[in-house]
């Protein structure tokens, strides 16, 4: 108790002493980002005219016990603001991320903060390892655009273990003038969902059964073995098989452009979106590149994230899944989009319904 | 009613995979296998029909009808345990189920309406008695309140696909609650005003009712045009129209479709009804 005390009042000099000096070597005006959880995003400008700022975040590191899947399967999570993925932090390009990463004294392990899109420092990971009791507070230039992956670092077989537990989130970077398509035209969205995949390796009993631990240090050994057979327990979207279908099932209507912010920290992925297209899709995420057009599928590489802009034409159900159909549907990696809007009988119809086969069209009696 | 020659034939193929034989005489029977049953009717319910119908080649909402069960139904308190199912398998006339043991104290699950049927056989020959699976029409009357209509609300359902296919997944969406997947111990659910307990619980039950398609016509007559004893229909939070080799609920549906947690059975007994009653559809399937 004594030591966790004194963890707190270093944390909060070193705060002390940092945020002052920050001050002062940047002249460029403060806005605080209140984050929300994915798959939602914080408010946010997709253009801007306002010249660079730092932008304050918080991301708090969360070891809890989460339910991830409808048996009820537990994993010994570690989060960054309790949900897996962590939000989705969006800035322009030229601005400072200021990120203040929390360790609360509850925690068991140290961790840190790893940004794809920071330049130095391990992403970052070296300058923000902080123990249980400390926070840590890191600067760093958005110098280029497009949807980067955030993870925990914090070393060694460390790394895997907290990145397969659920710490990894996404920045997105977005030009100061916004999105634009291969000739250069402005492309705008009405909605942004930001989906997370994360593969999990849940340990099983002798009898098959998934096992829970009373805690992450005694989860680690089985898991360990799991992970390194490299074969998912769950393949899921946003911490839980099911986390985006039926109640929470994504929405849009007929009309509007959505961007999909994909990111997966561990391992590819095969995004597709069943009766839909990708419009634009930044398959490697950096929006300094062209997007593609038109795109059936595409891939999210390990430790990536990816976007796709699409403008929904028909009404109805979407499954947006992994085209590995067997993580989709077996393992968990699918989401439903509810689109609300009138049918164009133009683009699709039943011409006929359903009815017994004609004569001509049965197979030979044998 | 209009019936085509091929609705006929797989009509009539499905009648030959029917399972639940009569008993035999002559076994000697044992009570200690005998389930608690509830005697209910004979009554008169509204009932929502099931099937996927089409009025002037459109999707159309399926008819509510009025139906009149004549017989009294002796239907099972609560579903098939695994410990009942498990002395099926011991005595050779059941497919052995994985995680039996360890359910016990639960309902099966893991059934395919093939596995329900060949136990519904076995235990009419253990008891003598004649038992064989519900209709969906008789699963209806005796779910009275758990009974989920599927059927969205005026104004939401219609031709149109889009709105169709959200509507359903809605209605679908909401029938389900946020219990866990896993088979609770028998009760759990509680029971409903006729003392059944578990109805629409997490466990979908096997009826012996086949998958009908049919056209409402301008006089609003029903005629069948595909009936296939393939498909069975599976009652319980909603309805679900399941190939009948498969145990595992997650099987029905297509890739956006709710499908069931768990299939399990109860079963009713043919006191005053040794004909296997199909309402409706009698004559048909």
């Amino acid at each position: 108790m004594i030591s966790r005390t004194i963890a707190f009042v270093s944390a909060a000099v070193t705060i002390l002493l940092v945020a002052p000096a920050a001050a002062q070597d940047l002249n460029l005006p403060r806005q605080k980002i209140e984050l929300v959880a994915p798959p939602f995003v914080h408010p946010h400008e997709q253009a801007t005219e306002q010249g660079p700022k730092i932008l304050e975040f918080t991301l708090v590191a969360e070891e809890k016990e989460m339910t991830i899947d409808d048996a009820g399967t537990k994993l010994q999570a570690m989060t960054f603001n309790g949900s897996i993925p962590g939000p989705l932090m969006v800035v322009h390009e030229g601005d400072y991320v200021e990120l203040t990463l929390v360790n609360p004294a509850i925690s068991t392990m140290p961790h840190n903060i790893d940004f794809h899109s920071a330049t130095g420092a391990l992403g970052g990971g070296q300058l923000t390892m902080v123990n249980p009791g400390e926070q840590v507070v890191l600067r760093w230039k958005a110098t280029r655009t497009g949807v980067f992956v955030y993870h925990c670092a914090p070393g060694g077989p460390m790394i895997p273990l907290h990145v397969v537990s659920g710490m990894s989130g996404a920045v997105m970077v977005l030009p100061r003038d916004g999105l634009k398509d291969g000739a250069g035209n402005p492309l705008r969205y009405d909605r942004v969902y930001y989906i997370g995949e994360n593969d999990f390796y849940i340990p099983r009993d002798a009898k098959g059964n998934f096992k829970s631990y009373p805690s992450l240090a005694e989860s680690y050994p089985d898991m360990d073995e799991v992970m390194r057979k490299l074969t998912p327990t769950h393949v899921v979207f946003n911490g839980k098989v099911g986390a985006l279908t039926g109640k929470n099932a994504l929405t849009a209507n007929v009309g509007e452009t959505v961007l999909i912010v994909h990111s997966q920290a561990n391992r590819d992925s095969r995004p597709h979106l069943i009766g839909g297209h990708g419009d634009y899709v930044w398959e490697t995420g950096k929006f300094s590149n062209p997007p593609e057009t038109n795109l059936e599928t595409w891939f999210i590489r390990g430790g990536s994230a990816g976007a796709a802009l699409y403008t929904f034409l028909q009404p109805g159900i979407y499954a947006y899944l992994t085209h590995n159909l067997i993580e989709a549907v077996e393992l968990g990696a699918t989401a439903h989009f509810k689109v609300e809007g009138a049918w164009n009988n133009d683009l699709m119809m039943q011409v006929k319904p359903p009815e017994a086969t004609t004569a001509s069209g049965e197979l030979p009696a044998h | 009613m209009t019936l085509r020659l091929e609705a006929t034939r797989v009509a009539l193929i499905g009648l030959l995979v029917l399972g639940a034989m009569p008993a035999r005489q002559g076994l000697p029977a044992d009570r200690s296998l005998l389930p608690d049953v509830v005697v209910l009717g004979p009554d008169t319910f509204v009932y929502r029909m099931p099937g996927d119908f089409s009025r002037a080649g459109k999707p159309a909402d399926a008819p509510l009808r009025t139906v009149r069960i004549e017989h009294t139904l002796a239907i099972m308190r609560r579903q098939v345990s695994a410990a009942e199912y498990q002395r099926c398998v011991d005595a050779g006339a059941c497919a052995p189920i994985a995680g039996l043991a360890r359910q016990a104290d639960r309902p099966v699950v893991g059934v395919s309406w093939r596995d329900a049927a060949a136990y519904a056989a076995w235990l009419s020959r253990a008891t003598g008695a004649p038992w064989r699976l519900p209709t969906d029409e008789e699963w209806s009357f005796a779910a009275g309140s758990r009974f989920k209509d599927g059927v969205p609300p005026q104004g939401a359902s219609g031709s149109d696909p889009g709105r169709r296919a959200l509507a359903l997944y809605d209605a679908a969406a909401t029938a389900r609650d946020d219990t866990v997947a896993e088979p609770q111990p028998i009760g759990t659910f509680g029971a409903n005003e006729h003392g059944l307990v578990d109805l629409a619980g997490n466990v979908w039950e096997w009826t012996d009712s086949c998958f009908v398609r049919a056209m409402i016509e301008g006089n609003d007559e029903i005629r069948p045009t595909v009936v296939n004893c393939g498909i069975r229909i599976a009652a319980g939070r909603h309805r679900a129209y399941m190939p009948d080799f498969l145990g595992d609920g997650r099987s029905g549906g297509c890739s956006a479709g709710m499908q069931p947690s768990n299939l399990g059975f109860r079963l009713v007994r043919d006191d005053d009804s040794p004909r296997r009653e199909r309402g409706f559809w009698a004559g048909i399937w």
